[in-house]
């Protein structure tokens, strides 16, 4: 079977096993809310402030939420040892590195999307006019978040402390998208909005590196 | 005895440097004596960097060949370029107090080098969270591997950032104001250290072997 | 569930070394299985039986050496196309129901008709009532029939069982020995890994002992199915 339709067919599973039970879903909405309503403690959320402080704030919930959220990724392939049985079945085992990425950018990228109309009344900033860039750019900074993410989340599972390793490991390898995605957030929601195109480029360049050398490396990372 | 001479040599390299930082190189007219730190400062980063990139080296050769010793290179590499991040993250505050007054300026440089510091921490911290020996070496490795291909991606992405939030720098734009005769003194100065890390890197390659070794007995002892 | 090869595949273990930091779990075995053979393989834990196992599925690179398996006109084939294994993990997703299960590990694989596939072994483990049930809701004995179901998907000539009655009660370990049965006598070679006597390990036509990663007992060369197997806990 070809790496598309393995894929295709892992994702599939991916998103009706979440579906179904909505747990990562529900719990990293939740998470991203109480992060949004402590920060508001933090400065003043209705000056000027808050605009600037805003997309900070908002893709810094995004990280630590999605570094919780990503450890599951492989965790659960370890109950009854299916990681096994997708090895045995796929042809390509870049493809089950594929649908789990692709499966947690949808995941994140769904719970942004949700939270925006809620970010946008608690900081008062205007987020209708530049949706669509918007969009973009949650989806660029998903995507490599990840892409790393789930790289590191195949690490963690193997190793002891998972739940603080994940973090640990993730955070400062993405700086470079909490920069760049501030940062072009930030102009998208600023008084005189404008998109901020190396911005974006960079948000695409770091997630083409992760996606190649994860395509490179990432049967090694399930060897046994 | 090879050993007691390549010392020496080092100790002496490391002498005539100080040497020619202190008297040789011209006393720069805006900051007086401490401007003199830079030749430790950024020679230290210059050789972390270059320890990184042997760490970054001896991980994909270990994935590649499962040899233990590029296991062994790669975390001695990784130390030994820790502290010479290190002797950066320190020697920045203590060149800014005199000059700006304050302990730590966001200086693109500066705080690329503490995150880059963080990632490698953190993969000292995951190696002591793997007990199996080949486990810790690949998964190690492979992180070592994403955190190097993470490292242009940081530098880029926070130097961009400074260009939209301009912060002090610390010892100027690289390449303005650096008379000729500095930067002979500056490269000198990174030669010198290069010796030192390699002394460092042998040092602690050769206790690895040895904790190898051991380790292997004591996993023979236990089977029996 | 006959096989899907005329002639089941040959298994041959060629000089295979396996080293975990320092320590062998496996020491240059060297095992041909021929086509057809049933073999019960016994030692203690940790004699290498499992890596034995799961180097023949191609889950374990071995440290050297190498396992081919070939047809009986000499062909090499693939071995993960060919191979089924069934450990005591039961390797299918607890969250998924039965039928989900066997239609997703069929498409993966490329069966045809994977829903049909998906059914006619639900039809053979006695699982079809139960195929809209989670396996989170199943037995263990039932558990291990969907892992034999999604071993069997692609009708293999090569069945490889890694301590497959763990946990059976014996209602559960009677099924799996007629399954054993069948398989063997619809010519399947087989190897599989057993802790002591039971029904299952009777049916084999050759038993191998190992011992700290060697094999140091083979029906082949003499010694009898019973006293291997009788041998295992000591």
């Amino acid at each position: 079977m070809s790496l598309l339709s393995n894929t295709t067919i892992l994702l599939g599973k991916e998103l009706r096993t979440e579906f179904r039970s909505r747990e990562l879903l529900t719990t990293t909405i939740v998470f991203i809310l109480i992060v949004l309503v402590l920060f508001s403690f933090t400065f003043d959320p209705m000056s000027d402030e808050a605009r600037r402080f805003g997309s900070g704030l908002l893709w810094l919930a995004f990280l630590f939420a999605a570094s919780l959220m990503l450890q599951p990724c492989f965790l659960r392939e370890q109950n009854n040892d299916t990681l096994s049985a997708l090895r045995l079945s796929v042809s390509d085992p870049f493809a089950i590195f594929l649908a789990k990425l692709a499966a947690n950018t949808l995941f994140l990228l769904l719970t942004e999307l949700l939270l925006l109309p809620v970010f946008a009344m608690m900081y008062n900033v205007p987020v209708l006019p530049v949706l669509h860039w918007l969009v973009l750019v949650f989806f660029l900074g998903s995507l490599g978040i990840s892409v790393a993410g789930t790289a590191l989340s195949a690490i963690s599972a193997q190793a002891r402390m998972r739940e603080l390793l994940l973090p640990l490991l993730l955070l400062p390898l993405l700086t470079p998208i909490l920069v760049a995605s501030t940062e072009v957030t930030g102009a998208l929601l600023d008084r005189a909005p404008y998109v901020q195109w190396k911005g974006i480029g960079f948000l695409a360049v770091f997630d083409l590196v992760f996606l190649t050398t994860l395509w490179l490396f990432g049967e090694y990372l399930l060897e046994e | 005895m090879k050993n007691l001479l390549f010392i020496a040599v080092v100790v002496l390299l490391l002498g005539a440097g100080a040497y020619a930082a202190f008297f040789i190189a011209p006393t720069d007219a805006k900051q007086g004596l401490i401007y003199r730190i830079l030749f430790l400062h950024v020679a230290s980063a210059w050789t972390g960097l270059t320890a990184f990139f042997i760490s970054f080296i001896a991980n994909v050769l270990y994935v590649w060949r499962r040899q233990p010793k590029w296991d062994w290179l790669g975390v001695s590499a990784a130390e030994t370029g820790l502290v010479f991040t290190t002797v950066v993250l320190v020697t920045g505050p203590i060149w800014a107090h005199p000059v700006w007054g304050i302990w730590w300026t966001w200086d693109a440089r500066l705080t690329s080098t503490f995150v880059l510091w963080l990632l490698y921490v953190s993969y000292l911290l995951l190696r002591t969270l793997i007990e199996e020996p080949d486990r810790r070496a690949l998964l190690s490795s492979l992180f070592g591997i994403f955190a190097f291909v993470d490292v242009p991606l940081v530098f880029g992405s926070i130097r961009w950032w400074r260009t939209q939030h301009p912060q002090p720098i610390i010892m100027g734009e690289p390449g303005s104001g650096l008379d000729p005769l500095m930067y002979k003194v500056l490269f000198f100065m990174w030669f010198a250290m290069l010796a030192l890390m390699t002394l460092l890197l042998r040092q602690r390659y050769l206790l690895e072997a040895m904790r190898g070794d051991v380790e292997t007995m004591r996993r023979q002892m236990e089977v029996a | 569930m006959t096989p899907q090869a005329v002639c089941p595949p040959t298994v041959r273990f060629e000089s295979i070394d396996k080293r975990y930091g320092g320590l062998y779990a496996l020491r240059r075995v060297s095992l041909e299985v021929a086509s057809g053979e049933c073999v019960a393989l016994a030692g203690r834990n940790g004699s290498g039986k499992t890596t034995l196992l799961r180097i023949a599925a191609g889950l374990v690179r071995p440290s050297s050496g190498k396992v081919s398996f070939s047809l009986a006109q000499g062909r090499e084939i693939i071995a993960e196309r060919n191979a089924a294994f069934v450990a005591h993990a039961t390797m299918v997703y607890d969250e998924l129901t039965a039928e989900e299960n066997l239609v997703l590990f069929a498409r993966l694989q490329g069966v045809a008709e994977p829903a049909k596939r998906a059914e006619e072994l639900l039809h053979e483990v006695g699982l079809f009532e139960r195929r809209d049930s989670l396996v989170r809701t199943f037995s263990r004995g039932m558990r291990q029939r969907v892992a034999i179901a999604r071993a069997l998907l692609l009708a293999p000539g090569i069945l490889l069982l890694d301590e497959p009655g763990t946990g059976l009660d014996p209602q559960g370990i009677a099924w799996l020995a007629e399954t054993v049965r069948r398989m063997r006598d619809a010519g399947c070679t087989m190897l599989m890994s057993l802790h002591g006597e039971s029904e299952i390990s009777s049916l084999a036509t050759r038993a191998l002992r190992l011992d700290a990663g060697a094999i140091v007992a083979d029906t082949r060369t003499g010694s009898s199915v019973r006293s291997i197997l009788a041998f295992t806990d000591a």
